[in-house]
């Protein structure tokens, strides 16, 4: 029970890396030690992080598509409908179906709905927007948009012991390990 | 230099224009992820203001203030102020709507394209020419709605279900128009704001006043650069490149359309949309450069904005002037080879009736001017380049200018031949939307970070991932 309550308050051990090489190093030397519930923080993308931490990847790209489809079929309904069933003219004796002029907005509600599933899939799936999180109580946590590179293994992965991982964190050269408050 | 394994995805070396222009790099030597962060930053947060950014701001402010007063004045009396009428309809409103469209074309080629084909130059001025693309379009975008005379009827434009029971008519391009501009300013303006979600966490980090931190807090969302993050990030802003590059292409294609699909002589022609798009593309381009001058040189930043950049520019605008030119040729030899006594009489009348001066004074600007971009001296010299970018923003206006009116002007019947000479309300509707343009442009520069500092972070050569790191 003293455990539970130790790790409620507790969220995780934050070290922080110089370069965005050592990071990579030591999320790889992390997920080999066993550790799964951890995250890392760099200023800017690195390829290599993503992999090192173990993490699939991102179903972001089928939202887009299906966005596309939505878009571009909803696209080509909404002229049919209006121009041969709702509200049918006679345009220079073309048919109603006159699908090559449709084909300009069809094309606009494709690239609409997909860049918009772009932007709200890619918030959504990234919790966004969180106003607050746990590592923000990390003072140094705001040189993680600046120069700095942040490693935090969680306090709910299944390996996590604030001693041993404590001493795990150090064997990797960090900069500073720091306990992050939970709240 | 390695390629931004930012946005590319791919941290590999490669062979592009660095290593061929070894002289001049991206980023100037000596920079760090925390200098860059800084001295970026520092122009929003803690630099102090310049004069000259309070004069120049007291001058577009008061042009913007025209742009009110000439609206105000055009909602009160309408568009008989202008002195657009039967036949010449379409005058200084809509050369100013495809003018300002073009512009912003620059902005979505640099962010997009140049991204999707690696180029890494394109990180110092991709911000600024995002947001120069978003104010070109809100500029472009007043003229059609307030051409339309009732502007508070506007959105008759869109598709929604009504108690008159009427439908737009969706085989008119001007409905095409509608779509692909709204498009085109939604996208631009999420691409842009996407891209800048990191910085404004820079901002908000770095920020000493609690209201400033307020603000940029919540504009981040609460972005903190997690591995996770940031790879979906990256998905996200390499499919968003990847929609808005064909999207750039259909936005001009569509309003070549809104002359191409006519009958007029000199706009029934299959050559329009490829030669509105690289015309888009060079008078953006010119504008990039009439921006990036002044720009670097008030705030110090020819460390960012390199010769590198200039010069690369001053390319693309010299590559895109000689299709231009091949556009007009191609216009004169369809003209004649079509047979059509109307086309044909265009063609001349262009060059030899009434406006003969507009044209020559476009073949001017748009065709011999940039040729000095030949030599090396021509493009490397930052005065010269400046002057000339001005030169084809004006060239480029020229030519949206004598294909609206001198094909109006004379029609199919010589009875319904008329003159267009512009009002001073057309003068002052236009150089206001110059104004509100640079307004807006004024105070981007002073509340965002107009160049991207996280990819900035990632071009640096301490950005690369070590492969014994790696394996370790």
């Amino acid at each position: 029970m003293a455990q539970h309550t130790a790790s409620a308050s507790l969220y995780g051990l934050l070290a922080e890396f110089d370069d965005p090489g050592s990071l990579v190093a030591a999320a790889h030397q992390a997920y080999e030690h066993g550790y799964r519930t951890m995250d890392a923080y760099s200023p800017f993308p690195i390829e290599e992080l993503h992999e090192a931490l173990g993490a699939s990847h991102t179903r972001l790209p089928l939202v887009v598509l299906i966005g596309g489809l939505v878009g571009g079929l909803g696209g080509y309904a909404l002229q049919y409908w209006a121009a041969a069933v709702t509200y049918p003219l006679n345009i220079g004796g073309k048919p109603l179906n006159s699908w090559p002029a449709f084909i300009p907005i069809t094309f606009e509600c494709t690239i609409l709905v997909a860049a918009l599933s772009a932007v709200l899939g890619m918030l959504a799936l990234n919790g966004l927007p969180q106003p607050f999180h746990p590592v923000f109580n990390v003072p140094r946590f705001a040189l993680a948009s600046r120069n700095r590179f942040f490693l935090c293994i969680e306090s709910c992965d299944p390996q996590f012991h604030l001693e041993d991982t404590r001493r795990f964190l150090e064997t990797l050269n960090p900069l500073e390990v720091t306990t992050v408050a939970a709240d | 230099m390695a390629a931004a394994p930012a946005l590319g995805g791919e941290s590999g070396r490669r062979s592009g224009m660095e290593s061929t222009v070894p002289a001049s790099p991206v980023i100037a030597p000596g920079h760090t992820f925390a200098t860059v962060t800084d001295k970026i930053s520092a122009i929003v947060l803690t630099r102090k203001t310049p004069l000259g950014w309070w004069a120049g701001f007291a001058i577009v402010f008061s042009l913007a203030g025209l742009l009110l007063l000439s609206l105000s004045y055009l909602v009160l009396k309408g568009i008989g102020i202008w002195g657009n009428n039967i036949p010449v309809g379409w005058a200084f409103d809509i050369t100013n709507l495809v003018w300002w469209i073009g512009i912003g074309h620059a902005g979505t080629l640099i962010s997009a394209i140049l991204l999707l084909l690696r180029q890494t130059w394109r990180t110092s001025i991709n911000r600024f020419a995002e947001a120069m693309t978003l104010f070109a379009v809100a500029c472009a975008g007043i003229f059609p709605l307030f051409h339309t005379g009732r502007p508070w009827l506007a959105y008759w434009l869109f598709p929604y279900p009504n108690t008159m029971g009427v439908w737009p008519q969706f085989r008119s391009p001007l409905m095409w128009d509608v779509f692909a501009i709204s498009t085109y300013a939604t996208v631009s303006f999420v691409f842009w704001f996407i891209g800048l979600i990191p910085d404004l966490a820079t901002l908000r980090d770095r920020s000493q006043s609690r209201a400033a931190r307020i603000i940029y807090g919540v504009l981040a969302m609460g972005w903190r650069g997690s591995a996770q993050h940031w790879h979906r990030y990256e998905t996200a802003y390499l499919l968003l490149a990847g929609l808005a590059t064909p999207l750039v292409v259909s936005v001009h294609t569509v309003i070549s359309f809104d002359f191409s699909i006519g009958i007029v002589p000199g706009w029934h022609t299959t050559i329009f949309p490829p030669y509105f798009v690289a015309g888009a593309i060079y008078s953006g381009f010119a504008m990039v450069l009439s921006l990036a001058i002044p720009i670097r040189a008030v705030y110090g930043l020819e460390d960012f904005i390199t010769m590198h950049h200039l010069q690369n520019m001053a390319k693309v605008m010299l590559v895109t002037g000689l299709i231009v030119a091949y556009g007009y040729g191609t216009e004169a030899f369809i003209a004649w080879y079509s047979a059509d006594k109307f086309e044909m009489f265009v063609a001349v009348n262009r060059s030899t009736g009434p406006y003969w001066w507009t044209y020559w004074l476009l073949i001017l600007c748009n065709v011999l001017a940039p040729q000095v971009l030949w030599l090396k001296r021509a493009r490397t010299s930052v005065m010269l380049l400046f002057v000339l970018s001005l030169i084809v923003n004006v060239g480029m206006w020229l030519e949206r200018f004598v294909i609206i009116v001198t094909s109006l002007h004379r029609d199919f019947l010589p009875s319904s031949w008329g003159m267009f000479s512009p009002t001073f309300w057309d003068w002052s509707t236009f150089i206001g939307t110059i104004g509100l343009f640079l307004t807006l442009l004024f105070l981007f520069l002073r509340f965002l970070p107009m160049i991207s500092i996280f990819e900035m972070r990632a071009i640096l050569p301490g950005a690369k991932v070590d492969e014994d790191l790696e394996t370790a």
